[in-house]
């Protein structure tokens, strides 16, 4: 890969394993993994449950740690950071999106979507002047006072969706957003992730949802840890078999 | 039948599930009702010892002695000797001289009062021996009270006024108050001293011994009267006429025969007064400690039971999910509650039942009976462990119980409550701190808990720093002390298992809260400062609720006098420790909680 290249790249991993358990009972949720995503690239992560989608996203948003592989997110290499440096990685270059929501049921959504800028250390006016905005950006400025379970399950997500842009990051990672949604949720999501991803925010989805799959720029498939196919939608939807490699 | 049997047989099993959560709860419960059990043994015990010992010895029913303290009219032997021909008076010994030395033992030092004997026994006040022979030359008999706290024994040696004698007996008396009630008050408060023991010696010795400080020899006269009865009215009676005397005895009697003397007179019932102060202590230390424990057990059962039903969720929606009604479900957890807080008043009743000969003493002869547990006394224990127990459970079963069974089989904890004010407040706080207040208001009940178990600790402390404080470096006695002890070193072992528990409790249903914020960034070092700070805070207040709680367990007793407040100083290191002690305790708990991956707490559970 070209330094030209590197430049553009927010994620790379090469060779990602995840074991879980020993001998016997080793199950290799991830397998050898490679992937790279440019800066404002979309990619969508499909495949059955229980393949290491989820598993896959933790590592890369550095929730998790791997059993071995290499992990660069915006040109830092992650996959051998203290938990404290990890933190600090969550904290400004990753947000998160979880299928079931996460929001801090006592919080209202404003309070929600406040504290991960809290949490970086911004005043708590600069936080909800931010916090607002967000809420805005989403279509929820109406809803701020109120409780997650005093939200639909799509404002629900949209108001998670806001907390983890609170901090601007280099990369959003989002674990089945549509999962927990009724078609009026997942539209909303939908066209929330299409808006953010036209205004080039990365994005690394897991989904089965066909239609958040098919607005990312490519699609790669999981099977038993590891990656089975790529589909590159942005290019005329061009079907390259076998595993995503990042070349050297 | 077949319920009953059902409800007993799950709570069983669910006891023999967690064996170390059932054994903390019956230690709280236990400590409560051991130490209630003993007060309750002793009570009433108060004059057997002596009465027992005054039938032994052939104690005196009026004890004469020409020590009054005063040195501008001081009393002669030749004053003792009319009471022998005294109308009433039917028996006499004496009269013993009398002084006082210093005394030491290869590790430590008092002050012994030192009554001459000879080797032939007296026909009133025969001192009994509990172990080895009386006097003879070079060997001395110590009460039994006295070499208790010392640790003497027969064979031991000792040093009085610089001479070395050997311990050859342990006896007691029905002439004095035992060790440690103070033989200062029949030295008409001269010496200063409260902890005065008594030591008799051969005859020959006292003067010699009196020498050596410069003291003075006294006299002693144990009478017998035909009435024993009326021993204070035979005080009284040569009391009378006493206008010019300063004593400070009793009685002071002026005989009509020898008026210019001044004498002090003992009844047999001030004696036995004096030496039941011991016992009265030690059940005002006893009864105060057992509801200060009883206090504490009722926190720490809310604790324990508070953190056995946020493990225990799951199991209460299987319970629901199989077709256990909430009545049927509460049933069960009472039950189970229920049997620990028997066997913890089994344990109590024991335990407070053998213990209770020990804190009588041996200065009295031998222990008091078999302390009498009377049934009212066992149902009261009973009642105080179950109380403790139903009270503590009664309402986190109800609630577990009418849990939603989808909730309870996802093992979601409770919905924390919205806390507005709090949440605004600390957006200004540090990161750790807005963390950790954030996750510790959540749940107010359990920080509620957390001020109690530390008020009533402290509360405990302080009362021991008053009682040391009130009697000015001069120790209550073994028994007492052992008892402010054991009472003190309990009520510090079950805050620190309520502080822990209170961390474990709150670190399992924060858990998700917790996960969740790590996944937005904080770190594992922030979430255990944070937490356990704010759980600190509790501590603090907690601590410094002590201070008054402390006094007035100590002043609550008394009706009057003034109030002994230890140092400035001594309070701020208690106060001080306390929440260091409770925070490090709380950081343990929540740091191994916070150390689980994100991705696994996040997982496997769902908001």
């Amino acid at each position: 890969m070209h330094d030209q290249e590197l430049g553009s790249v927010v994620l790379r991993a090469r060779g990602l394993r995840k074991d879980y358990g020993k001998g016997e009972g080793l199950v290799r949720a991830v397998a050898d993994v490679d992937l790279q995503v440019a800066r404002g690239e979309a990619v969508a992560v499909r495949g059955p449950s229980g393949c290491g989608k989820s598993t896959l996203l933790h590592l890369l948003g550095g929730l998790d740690r791997p059993t071995a592989g290499e992990l660069w997110v915006n040109g830092r290499r992650i996959d051998q950071l203290s938990e404290r440096a990890l933190a600090q990685l969550r904290r400004h270059e990753v947000g998160f999106v979880f299928q079931a929501f996460h929001l801090m049921d006592e919080l209202t959504a404003q309070e929600n979507v406040e504290l991960p800028a809290l949490l970086a250390g911004r005043s708590p006016r600069e936080a909800r002047r931010r916090a607002q905005q967000l809420l805005e950006q989403v279509g929820l400025a109406d809803r701020a006072d109120h409780l997650p379970s005093a939200l639909s399950g799509g404002q629900r997500q949209r108001v998670a969706i806001a907390r983890a842009l609170a901090n601007e990051p280099a990369v959003m990672f989002a674990d089945e957003p549509t999962g927990n949604l009724d078609g009026a949720g997942t539209l909303e999501v939908l066209r929330l992730f299409e808006s953010l991803h036209e205004n080039g925010l990365t994005l690394v989805v897991v989904t089965h949802n066909e239609r958040i799959a098919a607005s990312a720029d490519r699609q790669v498939s999981m099977r038993d840890g590891a990656f089975v196919g790529t589909t590159i939608v942005a290019d005329g939807r061009e079907n390259r078999p076998g595993p995503d490699r990042v070349e050297g | 039948m077949g319920r009953v049997l059902l409800v007993f047989r799950l709570a069983m099993k669910d006891i023999r599930h967690r064996p170390v959560l059932a054994a903390l709860l019956l230690v709280a419960i236990a400590a409560g009702t051991a130490t209630l059990t003993l007060g309750l043994a002793l009570r009433g015990t108060a004059n057997n010892p002596y009465t027992r010992a005054r039938a032994a010895t052939s104690g005196p029913d009026v004890v004469a002695t020409d020590f009054n303290g005063d040195p501008q009219a001081p009393a002669q032997v030749g004053d003792l000797v009319p009471f022998e021909q005294a109308p009433g008076v039917v028996a006499h010994s004496g009269p013993f001289p009398v002084s006082w030395t210093s005394l030491k033992t290869r590790r430590t030092r008092a002050t012994a009062v030192v009554e001459g004997r000879t080797s032939t026994s007296s026909a009133v006040d025969q001192p009994k021996l509990t172990q080895g022979t009386w006097v003879r030359p070079g060997g001395v008999v110590v009460e039994a009270g006295f070499a208790d706290a010392l640790g003497l024994h027969v064979g031991d040696r000792l040093s009085l006024g610089g001479s070395s004698f050997e311990v050859t007996g342990i006896a007691v008396t029905a002439a004095f108050p035992s060790y440690p009630e103070s033989l200062d008050s029949f030295l008409v408060g001269r010496l200063g001293s409260y902890s005065l023991g008594l030591v008799w010696v051969p005859e020959a010795d006292v003067a010699p011994l009196a020498a050596v400080g410069s003291e003075p020899v006294f006299y002693y006269m144990d009478l017998r009267l035909a009435d024993p009865a009326a021993a204070q009215a035979f005080a009284a009676h040569y009391t009378t006429g006493s206008s010019s005397q300063q004593t400070t005895g009793p009685s002071a009697q002026s005989n009509a025969n020898a008026p210019k003397t001044a004498l002090t007179l003992y009844p047999w019932q001030h004696i036995r007064s004096e030496d039941a102060q011991i016992l009265a202590r030690a059940q005002l230390v006893l009864f105060t400690g057992s509801w200060l424990l009883a206090l504490m057990a009722l926190a720490s059962v809310a604790v324990l039971v508070g953190g056995r039903m946020a493990d225990q969720t799951r199991r209460v929606g299987l319970l629901k999910a199989v077709g256990g009604t909430p009545r049927f479900v509460a049933l069960v957890l009472l039950c189970e509650h229920g049997l620990v807080g028997l066997c913890a008043a089994g344990v109590g009743l024991l335990a407070g039942w053998l213990a209770a000969p020990l804190i009588a003493g041996p200065g009295l002869l031998g222990a008091p009976n078999a302390p009498s547990l009377t049934l009212p006394s066992v149902g009261l224990v009973v009642a105080l462990a179950l109380g403790v127990t139903i009270a503590a459970t009664f309402v986190p079963a109800i609630r577990a119980a009418r849990q939603s069974t989808v909730a309870a089989l996802d093992g979601s904890a409770r919905a924390p409550r919205r806390r507005s004010r709090v949440v605004r407040l600390s957006a200004h706080l540090p990161v750790p701190l807005l963390l950790g207040v954030r996750l510790a208001v959540r749940r107010p009940w359990r920080l509620l808990l957390s001020v109690c178990s530390v008020a009533v600790m402290a509360s405990g402390l302080v009362a021991v720093l008053v009682v040391e404080t009130a009697a000015g470096g001069v120790s209550p006695g073994p028994r007492v002390t052992q008892a402010i002890a054991l009472i003190s070193v309990m009520l510090v072992i079950l805050a620190a298992i309520d502080a822990v528990f209170i961390a474990w409790s709150s670190a399992l249903d924060t858990r998700h809260a917790a996960a969740l914020a790590r996944a937005l960034g904080a770190t594992p070092q922030q979430l255990t400062a944070g937490l356990s700070t704010a759980l600190a805070l509790p501590a603090l207040f907690g601590a410094l609720l002590g201070i008054p709680g402390g006094i007035l367990i100590y002043e609550a007793p008394k009706h009057s006098g003034s109030t002994a407040v230890p140092s400035a100083l001594s309070l701020a290191v208690m106060v001080v420790v306390t929440v260091l002690v409770i925070a490090a305790l709380t950081a343990v708990p929540i740091a191994m909680s916070a150390r689980r991956s994100v991705a696994e707490v996040l997982e496997s559970e769902t908001s």
